[in-house]
């Protein structure tokens, strides 16, 4: 089978210095994001992976239909065969005591272990950042734990937090305002402007939760 | 060493430079001068890098101290009236600062944004590469209060060869509104009415900063007001659209992901324009390649 390439007719101009490309899933995301960053096209300055595009940005108006040809056609290996899901990049424990646990339980109508079991159970992906340094959206987890943000945000989330919005999962970096599902806290650092990989979980990276400790 | 004083650093002084392109897969958003024409001008007359820090004045109640040694400075941007030990000097000019003496940039009569460039360069220590502050994430040196000292950097070998640079104003003089040319956003089908983006005069909200600045009129009509948006990468310029229909151009600092519709985007070079349109002021946003 021939792999995935990118149609023009899914390449959109941004303005005169981004192209925002579409994707048909997360995996082809994350494979377009990695193909250009491993080669990145000349001219690009930055490559934005979102739920369903990718954005990339340029140096200079000029660069827009070179840019714009290269990505068209760019082929996405892996993306048809299935990724290798059975070895996580990072393990974070997680002690899930969150405040949210208990009305997600009677909104999911699953029990409280049974949420935590579905949470541990598969192998998340980083798909893209956002909100906050640090900050990683989680794709690919069990589709039973898709749940709404919550109608009031708090207006003082602790770093460590970690949640569900949506169909995504995420860990606040810092304490910060936030209207994700509060299900466990973990003391993993999310961002270190110390380290010389500030960001814990990157784009791409496999990330496991394992259930630590009990409240 | 050669040292800045601030004596006062006015409603908000940051030290910005060309940001932190190619991180936003950190999360990290690319920030830098919100008039990076201004910006680079300072850098030029003085004969520094394009790269070299800045302090980004805004609206003026700025003064400083050198001490240390002299140098050369110039103010860009915002039309503002700086003076050195009280006697007013040329915007985009010149001048040979010895030490002791009192840097001021008082509020601008039109603009926003004033940039103080000297030579040699602001050389606080950089965070992932870049001098400049973003206020979103909180990166990078923070806005500069009375009391703190300013390093200066050690400037090349090229020297400043002109007095005075015969540039434009800032395009904010007078009372017609500022025009931005816009390009469709990826996400302009999303409005009920596309041409009421351009057809509408907008005022630039109070409620401005470097993440985005608001427009304030009659609310855009969204063609599914309920429609979530899966987020997707953002830039300078960018105009947002949430579910209450009031528009926000996004600025240096904005988010890296959004989830709201772009419906326009700025042209890039009138970003910069924009970053001197004070509160208040009316803008108009006028077709590019629609």
């Amino acid at each position: 089978m021939p792999e995935p390439t990118i149609p023009d007719s899914a390449i959109h101009a941004y303005g005169d210095r981004a192209l925002l490309v579409e994707c048909a899933s997360t995996d082809e995301v994350l494979a377009l994001a990695r193909a250009l960053r491993e080669t990145p096209p000349h001219g690009v300055v930055d490559i934005v992976p979102g739920a369903r595009t990718v954005l990339v940005k340029l140096d200079n108006p000029a660069d827009q239909a070179g840019v714009r040809a290269r990505v068209a056609g760019i082929g996405l290996p892996g993306t048809a065969a299935s990724p290798d899901t059975d070895r996580p990049d990072v393990t974070i424990d997680v002690v899930y005591d969150g405040d949210d646990l208990p009305d997600l339980a009677g909104l999911l109508g699953m029990g409280v272990g049974d949420i935590v079991a579905a949470h541990t159970g598969t192998i998340w992906r980083v798909g893209f950042g956002g909100f906050a340094p640090g900050f990683a959206y989680l794709v690919g987890g069990d589709s039973r734990l898709t749940v709404p943000r919550r109608s009031e945000p708090r207006t003082r989330v602790p770093a460590g937090s970690v949640a569900l919005a949506g169909e995504f999962s995420g860990i606040y970096p810092r304490d910060s305002p936030g209207g994700w599902q509060l299900i466990g806290r973990t003391d993993a650092v999310l961002w270190d402007l110390r380290r010389p990989q500030p960001a814990l979980l990157t784009t791409g990276m496999r990330v496991q939760f394992r259930a630590v400790g009990t409240p | 060493m050669i040292i800045l004083e601030v004596l006062r650093p006015g409603p908000l002084a940051l030290v910005q430079d060309l940001g932190r392109p190619g991180l936003a897969h950190l999360g990290v958003s690319h920030s830098g001068a919100a008039d990076r024409r201004s910006h680079a001008l300072a850098n030029r007359l003085v004969a520094n890098p394009e790269d070299c820090a800045t302090i980004e004045i805004t609206l003026g109640g700025f003064r400083a101290r050198l001490q240390g040694g002299a140098a050369a400075i110039a103010v860009t941007g915002a039309h503002a009236q700086p003076t050195l030990d009280g006697i007013p000097f040329g915007l985009n000019s010149i001048q040979c600062v010895t030490p002791g003496q009192v840097i001021s940039v008082r509020a601008p009569v039109t603009g926003l944004r004033s940039y103080l460039g000297i030579r040699g360069g602001i050389a606080v220590p950089a965070v992932l590469g870049s001098r400049s502050y973003d206020i979103l994430s909180a990166i990078g040196p923070r806005p500069l209060r009375t009391g703190d000292t300013v390093p200066i950097g050690s400037p090349g070998g090229i020297f400043p060869e002109i007095d005075q640079a015969p540039v434009a104003p800032v395009a904010t003089i007078g009372d017609e509104p500022v025009e931005l040319r816009v390009f469709p956003g990826p996400r302009v089908g999303w409005l009920a009415d596309p041409d009421s983006l351009v057809n509408t005069p907008w005022l630039i909200s109070e409620r401005s900063d470097r993440v985005g600045v608001r427009l304030a009129g009659p609310p855009l009509r969204l063609r599914w007001p309920q429609r979530q948006l899966p987020s997707e990468g953002t830039t300078r310029g960018a105009i947002q659209v949430p579910p209450n229909g009031r528009p926000v151009i996004l600025g240096p600092d904005h988010p890296v992901t959004g989830g709201y519709p772009v419906v326009g985007v700025l042209a890039d070079s009138d970003t910069d324009t924009l970053a001197q349109v004070r509160p208040g002021r009316t803008a108009r946003l006028v077709k590019l390649d629609w």
